[in-house]
């Protein structure tokens, strides 16, 4: 796939006009591009034959860095990968040391675990809406989705301080208890919110230039995503109807009841009605979560210094991008021996060539978009 | 493989844990350790060998190839022959439906003969099951690239290039992705250090000193 620019170059002659291909850079500060990505796109008139993304400009080495901390101090630092979803990051990562430490998390800090993710998940697909109805030229979705967005973040900034990258969870549990109107906060949204999505739906689920500009582009069957790793709303726009909150059940996922919507054709519209829908069921999840939130306490019995036994735990959650996965290699120490974190953004990218050839120069807008990748967790 | 938990006794991995960190733990390490001792002191079986369907199965079909078969925290691990890599991939996605690489990297013993352990994580949607295949590799060897059974394996093999140096035969396209190209180094390597960096490199493209 990488090197198909290189190819290309050698039959240049097969063009439509007859004209020589045309190398255009798109990024890396381009702003629908959302970060700084970098896509060489190899062009005949508009049409894409062919193109390379060229990625690592915000590469931190987070890998190294855990390496060189504690389990706990490196804790905050998977908050900058998905910096739009932060919460989820560190409920995978929470999850993973715990169970490399053979702990588990109490009930009722399982349950506002589970409660706070949904309301992250909501908040990252809010984001992405805004985000890639405004690529396609929609302006007015953006500000809606940033009103709805902006509750989430004040119910998180009540919860821990924090709005964006909040490290609202502690290995074995919670540091803080739930505040007071929490669940109140959480209704009051929930309840509101069921009206929200409808007004995207008026606003874009019908809208002829919408459909226009999303039916039939970028598509990718259900075979190519599994072959090429694609996971989260990419996968189940395709027709698979897998999520692994249902198919490995973690936090408290297992006590609630929801569907996982899933498309037909695998276009950028099937993607648009899967994250709607998703939306709709976090919020019947958080509204059955804050109906029955055990009591109890919110930390399991964890050492202040923590020093899991030799050996290797691979654990992976279902994050708003796909699977967000962590593999935690333990010497005995205190600081890890190795994190790998397992990126859906990255792995989801790498389908952008296959579902942008053909197409033409403004929809590979709309088809980065509808991937919903976050550059902070591609690069780490 | 198996003497896993007997490498990390050696302090080979002390010089790359030089940092500021490193006083901290083992200062809080006396006054936290009687409040962590109850919840380890009865320490459970955390690996175990593998005694399953599945292992039996591959055992059948390639033999030495499987060099152990363990259990880590309820995981199921193979480890196999890096030489024998490719075909019990493509016996793992064919026959074992395991269709999805989700994720491949590796993992640097710098102090074992063969120093990389190549780690895919498998996941099979038919069963929904997971299995982890190991691979020791040399330093001055190569493995065989996965690109062809799983096009998955693509960016991830060049990101185990780009940060461990592992080369992979038959990779449609080898080359650094999260580094810059010219990069010199494999930071992820345990003998690289969190403060090394390449800095002609940095130097030259960027015009500063240092990039820290």
């Amino acid at each position: 796939m990488a090197d198909t620019v290189q190819e290309n170059a050698t039959h240049k002659t097969e063009t439509l006009l007859g004209a020589d291909e045309l190398v255009l850079n798109m990024g890396p500060q381009h702003p629908s591009t959302h970060g700084v990505l970098r896509v060489k796109l190899k062009l005949d008139g508009e049409r894409v034959v062919g193109s390379e993304c060229v990625i690592g400009y915000l590469h931190r080495g987070v890998e190294k860095i855990a390496e060189n901390r504690s389990y706990q101090q490196f804790a905050p630092y998977v908050d900058r990968m998905d910096y739009v979803a932060a919460v989820s990051n560190g409920l995978g990562y929470c999850e993973a040391v715990e169970k490399l430490l053979m702990v588990e998390a109490p009930p009722r800090a399982r349950v506002i675990r589970t409660i706070l993710t949904e309301l992250q998940r909501i908040a990252s697909h809010l984001l992405w809406l805004g985000t890639h109805a405004l690529d396609i030229g929609a302006l007015t979705p953006l500000f809606y989705c940033m009103r709805e967005r902006e509750e989430i973040l004040k119910i998180f900034e009540k919860y821990c301080g924090a709005r964006l990258t909040t490290h609202a969870f502690r290995i074995g549990g919670l540091q803080y208890e739930a505040y007071d109107t929490l669940e109140k906060d959480v209704e009051r949204f929930c309840r509101s919110f069921e009206a929200r999505i409808q007004e995207y739906s008026d606003l874009l689920t019908g809208n002829s230039i919408w459909i226009g500009r999303t039916r039939n582009v970028g598509l990718l069957n259900a075979a190519d995503c599994i072959a090429m790793g694609a996971s989260g709303p990419v996968l189940r726009a395709s027709g698979v109807k897998w999520d692994l909150r249902k198919a490995m059940p973690y936090a408290a996922y297992d006590q609630y009841k929801f569907e996982i919507p899933i498309g037909t054709h695998g276009d950028t519209y099937d993607r648009y009605i899967v994250r709607i829908e998703e939306m709709r069921q976090s919020r019947l999840i958080c509204l059955q979560a804050i109906e029955s939130t055990p009591a109890g306490p919110i930390m399991a019995r964890v050492g202040k210094v923590l020093k899991p036994p030799p050996g290797e735990v691979y654990h992976s959650i279902e994050s708003p991008k796909g699977i967000l996965g962590y593999y935690v290699v333990s010497d005995g120490g205190t600081q890890p021996y190795r994190v790998r974190i397992r990126p859906p953004s990255f792995i989801n990218l790498q389908a952008l060539d296959k579902m942008i050839r053909g197409h033409l120069v403004a929809d590979v807008v709309a088809i980065i978009g509808t991937l919903d990748i976050v550059l902070g967790e591609v690069d780490r | 493989m198996a003497e896993q938990p007997k490498a990390p006794q050696s302090p080979e991995s002390s010089q790359s844990k030089e940092t500021g960190a490193s006083p901290q733990p083992s200062a809080g390490g006396a006054s936290a350790a009687p409040p962590a001792k109850p919840a380890a002191a009865p320490p459970p079986p955390v690996q175990a060998p593998l005694d399953s369907e599945l292992a039996r199965r591959y055992r059948e079909r390639f033999g030495g190839a499987i060099l152990d078969a363990l259990e880590d925290r309820k995981q199921p691990i193979l480890i196999v022959d890096s030489a024998h890599l490719f075909e019990i991939a493509r016996y793992s996605r064919d026959l074992e439906k395991f269709s999805l690489l989700e994720d491949y990297t590796a993992v640097d013993w710098p102090r074992r003969e063969k120093r990389f352990d190549l780690v895919a994580q498998l996941y099979s949607f038919t069963y929904n099951t997971r299995l982890r295949l190991k691979a020791s590799l040399a330093a001055t060897d190569a493995a065989d690239s996965l690109v062809q059974i799983w096009p998955a394996a693509n960016w991830l093999e060049r990101e185990i290039y780009d940060l461990f140096g592992v080369v992979f035969r038959g990779h449609p396209g080898l080359k650094r992705i999260l580094l810059p190209e010219e990069w010199q180094g494999h930071p992820l390597r345990k003998d690289y250090d969190i403060l090394q960096q390449d800095t002609a490199w940095v130097r030259e493209n960027l015009g500063i000193e240092s990039g820290q």
